[in-house]
Parts: C-alpha cells; sequence; structure tokens
C-alpha cells in the first residue's frame, strides 16, 4: 500500500518505513516555533517546574510578532521576558519585531521539505505550502515539545482537494479557500491532513500557497500541504537554503486518501465571508451593497508581498470612499522593504491609508486599532468569529485584498472586477 | 459513583475567542476567566460551579491555539466537556491541560441545568433526574493516562523524576 505524503513525513519523523493512519505513535520535531504570546511567557514556568533545559537550541525559531509595538507595562514585561529567555536558553533564530512568524520563519530559510514541525500558533499549517508537515500546539503542550523534542501524533488520513484550471484575473488563494471553507465547513478537514494538488496549485507562487496551506485551520484540518516542485525549490534557494531534496515528497499514487474534492478554478468569482465565519462564504455577485467603515489589508493570510501587490493594483491613483479608513499592516518588514521599492508603499500612503505595524494587530484582537462598536470591516485576514477583531457588535467581511481595496474605494463591498481600467476622480 | 453537577449547554462552533477573547489576552487567567463564554452567556463565568459539566454541539474550541481557551473552562471548575465533536488543536490543549474531553451526541438531549453524573474512565453520562444514561466515545488508553496524571506537565514531572533516578 503507498503512503501519502503526510505518512512519509510523519513515518520519517517516528523512525519507520510506514505509519498507519488512526495509531498513535511519538515523533521527533525538526523544529519549533514559538511566539511571544504562547511561547516564553507560558512555557518558561513550565520548564522551571520541570527542572530542564530546551532539548535543542538550534531547532527553536523565536519571534515577536503579538504584542507588537509594546505599549504599556504588561505587554513591555511579556517582551523583556521574551527577549531575556531568548538570551538564556542560547537561541540564535530570534526575530524581533521583524513580522508575523508564518511569514517571517520561511522568509528566513527555515522549513524545507520533508521537516515535521510544531508552532504555537493556529495558523501554523502555512508551512505546509514548502512541503513540511507542520501544525498548530498549545504552549503546555509546546513546553513538553521544548523539554524533549518529542510529541504524540494520531497517524492523519489525508483529504485531497484539487484544483484544476486558470483562476480568473482578481480571483486569488484566499478566495480558493474561503469557496472550501463554504463547501466543506470549518470542520471539513477533520482534523486530518489536507493536501492540495493540481494544475491550478502548480500556477501559484509560494505567498500564494502559503495563503492556501495557512487557512486549512479554516478548514479544521490538522495541516495543509503541498507536495514541493520547481516554484518550491526556487524560493528555497532564493531564501539561502542548501540541501533542498524535493524527490521524496509526494503522495503515492495508490495512496489512500479518506476524502477527494475536487473544484473547478475558471469557475471561481471572488469570494466574501460574512460575520461570522469564514464558512459564511458567497459569490461577490451575491452581495449587495454593503456599506464598510473600515477596510484591513493585514495579517499572515492577507498582507504578504503577494497581497500588497493585488492591493495596490487596484488603489493605484484612485481614491477612498468618504468616511472608510484604509489600514495597512505588512506582514514582514521585508515584505514591507520590497514592496517600498516597488513603489507599492507610496501608494498606500498617497491615498491616506494607516500604516500599522509589522504584527498580527487587530487580527488577532490585538492593538489600540481594535473595531469600536457597530463597525463593519472587510479584511483580508483568515478568521472573522464575533468580537475576535474588537467589539463584539462589530463584523468583519473576509475576502481577497482586491476585494478589499476595491471596497475602500467604493465605500461598500465591490467586485473588483469591476475596476479594470476606471478612475474614480 | 462520580459527584453531581449542573449541565451548561451551549451550540455549534464555540470558538477560542468566546472562550479566551484577545481583549483579556495578556491578563491573568483569573481575570481572562471571568470573560469566558460572556459574547453567548453572560452569566456562565459567575454562576458556573465545580463539578459542572459542560455540554456542546460540534466543532467546539474552532479556532485559536489559546490553551488559554481550555485553561478557562478548568480554572472555573468545569469537570468535564462532551460535545459532538472538537476543533484538533482545542481537544489536544484539553488533554495536555488535563481536562476531559468526550465525544458523544449529548447536546441533543439535554437542557441547561439537568443535574448529570459522568464518568471518566468509561464515558458514561447520566442524567440524574430522568435516570437516562448514554455512552460517549471512551477516552483511549494513552490520553486518560495524561489526563488521570492531571496533565502533560505533571505527566512529565514524572518522566523526568525517573530518568533522574536512572542517573
Amino acid at each position: 500500500m503507498g503512503q501519502s505524503l503526510a505518512q512519509k513525513i510523519i513515518a520519517k519523523a517516528v523512525g519507520k518505513e510506514y505509519v498507519t493512519p488512526g495509531e498513535v505513535e511519538i515523533a521527533n520535531i525538526d523544529l519549533a516555533m514559538i511566539h511571544d504570546s504562547g511561547g516564553p511567557r507560558r512555557v518558561k514556568p513550565i520548564l522551571d517546574r520541570l527542572g530542564v533545559d530546551v532539548w535543542s537550541s538550534e531547532k527553536i525559531v523565536v519571534v515577536t510578532d503579538h504584542y507588537v509595538p509594546e505599549f504599556n507595562n504588561e505587554t513591555k514585561a511579556i517582551q523583556k521576558l521574551t527577549r531575556d529567555w531568548v538570551k538564556t536558553n542560547n537561541i540564535r533564530s530570534f526575530y524581533d519585531q521583524m513580522g508575523i512568524c508564518h511569514v517571517v520563519v520561511p522568509e528566513n530559510g527555515h522549513l524545507k521539505p520533508g521537516m515535521f514541525v510544531v508552532g504555537g500558533d493556529s495558523h501554523s499549517p502555512t508551512g505546509g505550502a514548502f512541503g513540511a508537515y507542520m501544525f498548530g500546539i498549545g504552549a503546555t503542550e509546546m513546553a513538553g515539545v521544548l523539554a524533549t523534542g518529542e510529541i504524540w501524533i494520531k497517524v492523519p488520513e489525508t483529504i485531497g482537494i484539487n484544483w484544476s484550471g486558470k483562476l480568473n484575473d482578481f480571483v486569488t488563494a484566499k478566495d480558493m479557500m474561503l469557496y472550501a471553507c463554504g463547501k466543506l465547513g470549518m470542520d471539513g478537514g477533520k482534523y486530518q491532513a489536507v493536501e492540495f494538488s493540481g494544475s491550478t496549485i502548480s500556477t501559484l507562487d509560494m505567498q500564494e500557497r502559503m495563503t492556501l496551506s495557512n487557512m486549512t485551520a479554516e478548514l479544521g484540518g490538522q495541516a495543509g500541504i503541498i507536495a514541493p516542485d520547481d516554484v518550491t525549490k526556487r524560493y528555497l534557494k532564493n531564501v539561502g537554503s542548501i540541501d533542498i531534496d524535493i524527490e521524496p515528497w509526494f503522495s503515492d499514487q495508490d495512496a489512500k486518501f479518506l476524502e477527494s474534492h475536487q473544484f473547478d478554478a475558471t469557475r471561481l468569482p471572488p469570494q466574501v465571508a460574512a460575520p461570522h465565519s469564514p464558512a459564511n462564504s458567497i459569490d461577490i455577485t451575491e452581495t449587495k451593497g454593503t456599506k464598510v467603515d473600515v477596510a484591513y489589508i493585514g495579517a499572515c493570510t492577507g498582507a504578504k508581498l503577494s497581497d500588497l501587490r493585488m492591493a495596490a493594483s487596484v488603489l493605484k491613483g484612485r481614491k477612498l470612499a468618504s468616511g472608510v479608513r484604509l489600514l495597512v499592516a505588512p506582514a514582514s518588514l521585508k515584505d514591507q522593504e520590497t514592496a517600498k521599492t516597488e513603489g507599492i508603499m507610496q501608494i498606500f500612503e498617497d491615498i491616506g491609508a494607516s500604516i500599522l505595524p509589522n504584527s498580527c494587530g487587530i487580527c488577532a484582537g490585538y492593538g489600540s486599532e481594535r473595531l469600536g462598536e457597530d463597525i463593519v470591516c472587510i479584511s483580508s485576514t483568515a478568521r472573522n468569529f464575533q468580537g475576535r477583531m474588537g467589539a463584539l457588535s462589530s463584523g468583519v467581511y473576509l475576502s481577497s485584498p482586491y476585494t478589499v481595496a476595491a471596497s475602500a474605494i467604493s465605500g461598500e463591498i465591490s467586485d473588483p472586477r469591476n475596476f479594470i481600467g476606471i478612475k474614480n476622480e | 459513583m462520580s459527584e453531581i453537577g449542573a449541565v451548561w449547554l451551549f451550540g455549534d462552533d464555540i470558538d477560542t475567542d468566546i472562550l479566551a477573547p484577545g481583549k483579556f489576552m495578556s491578563s491573568e487567567i483569573s481575570v481572562l476567566a471571568s470573560h469566558c463564554l460572556e459574547a453567548v452567556d453572560p452569566t456562565f463565568a459567575k454562576n458556573v460551579q465545580p463539578g459542572d459539566l459542560l455540554v456542546a454541539g460540534s466543532n467546539f474550541g474552532v479556532g485559536s491555539s489559546r490553551e488559554q481557551a481550555a485553561q478557562a473552562l478548568k480554572y472555573l471548575g468545569i469537570k468535564a466537556i462532551i460535545a459532538k465533536s472538537y476543533a484538533g488543536i482545542f481537544y489536544r490543549n484539553a488533554i495536555n491541560l488535563g481536562l476531559p474531553v468526550f465525544v458523544g451526541k449529548v447536546s441533543d438531549v439535554v437542557q441547561p441545568g439537568d443535574r448529570a453524573r459522568l464518568a471518566i474512565k468509561t464515558g458514561i453520562f447520566e442524567l440524574v433526574d430522568e435516570n437516562k444514561t448514554i455512552c460517549c466515545e471512551p477516552i483511549s488508553e494513552f490520553l486518560l493516562e495524561l489526563i488521570e496524571a492531571g496533565g502533560l506537565v505533571p505527566h512529565l514531572e514524572k518522566r523526568f523524576a525517573k530518568e533522574k533516578k536512572i542517573i
């Protein structure tokens, strides 16, 4: 019997030739990623209680991205604790206020095909875009990992999501995932491994693939993996990875999948998910002039360089609708700097956007820009649960950066395809 | 015989922002827990008693990896959760914190405030006043061991204590 990509990676981590879905195994960790919210401040007391050091300083990456910027005594204390812990434990891979962990970790070459990785954050499936098996865990479990270098895992079944055909202009990976959430529901992934494949996926760049893998969290999958190819290889070379071997990391032809879903990219219009669930996705053609107060380009799913480019392409030379605030929080400093050299940050500034720090920000309910009472927001983020981004009475619509940008200039939820070549003087 | 607790009933897709609101994430667990579930039931945190049982629909704990979602319920004294299904990270977090989580179709047959018993070893749920029992899926031996140790940390404490003895 052949094995799925997920099985192959887990088998390697367990030290076996073959693992069987449904069985509980103890796996060795190749890399553990933690951030300032669920990281040192939560794992240190546990490690102290156990009286042990971290199992490997080299296999831990620490990123500060939640309490950024520090703004009061509480958050300053959290960041000081984080920095002190990194120093004490001799951790060299520390990215302090450089952007969101899910973007910073791969852009610094830490992820490679075949790796078995845990992250202390629910959007950790992002790493699956690189052919790694990566999933999110809580702080206590992370402390266990840091103490032992091991974790228990129930070997997952694989759910295949196959997309074929070419995406239409102004339709993106975000639209693909919102559509999948609408079709399969937030528990459609059944906490198994989701594997994305098909001709559409092959044409996506790495940052778009990251959006697919990232939002596997919204589908309820444990991991969202994509078999590595030449696009993966090129990205990894560019970020300075060495010893890249993509050959072994694919699902065998005769691997047994739990389910396989087929979607047609050529028929997909832009999607919008209404409050308060990503599964409330509908075609944009079904939305009827919902007014927006805030347009947010942010977070790991929605403000990478590729996302910033999308938003800017719609906003260029246009004006914001009166009364609409546009907030832009580039996902990483590196992406922001590249965007600057491409003239993209200038486009945001010209239109009057507020540029926010490179952090999780209001997507995670943090920071000073949290949404006020009754505010309606259209957002390029991944999750729109009630009260997550601010007041319980606020409502968040999720969409691609194109759609957020189009809505910001029209003042209501709008189809970006209607803005091609039209100027709003 | 296990003790009797009151049933708190919730629907589907109770998410981690409802269980542990981001606004209070930098606060102590006592503060955070006092806002647990307030978006759907403002009386919950105030009135829940140690030993009470939380019953819910499907996909309980969906969302973030923040384990304060499970920790807040444990802090408030919830003895166990019985839901139709769970989001995976929440399920792992609850087990690792020593909070028993059962899969069972109990939410369709209980009312808020019902008096009930739950046997952790077997997963047998009993409505005391109606003399009715429902079998939840039992927790596997490996995970029951973690729960009975009080969670992952006490479990590891034992393991490291043994290793130190060997050395």
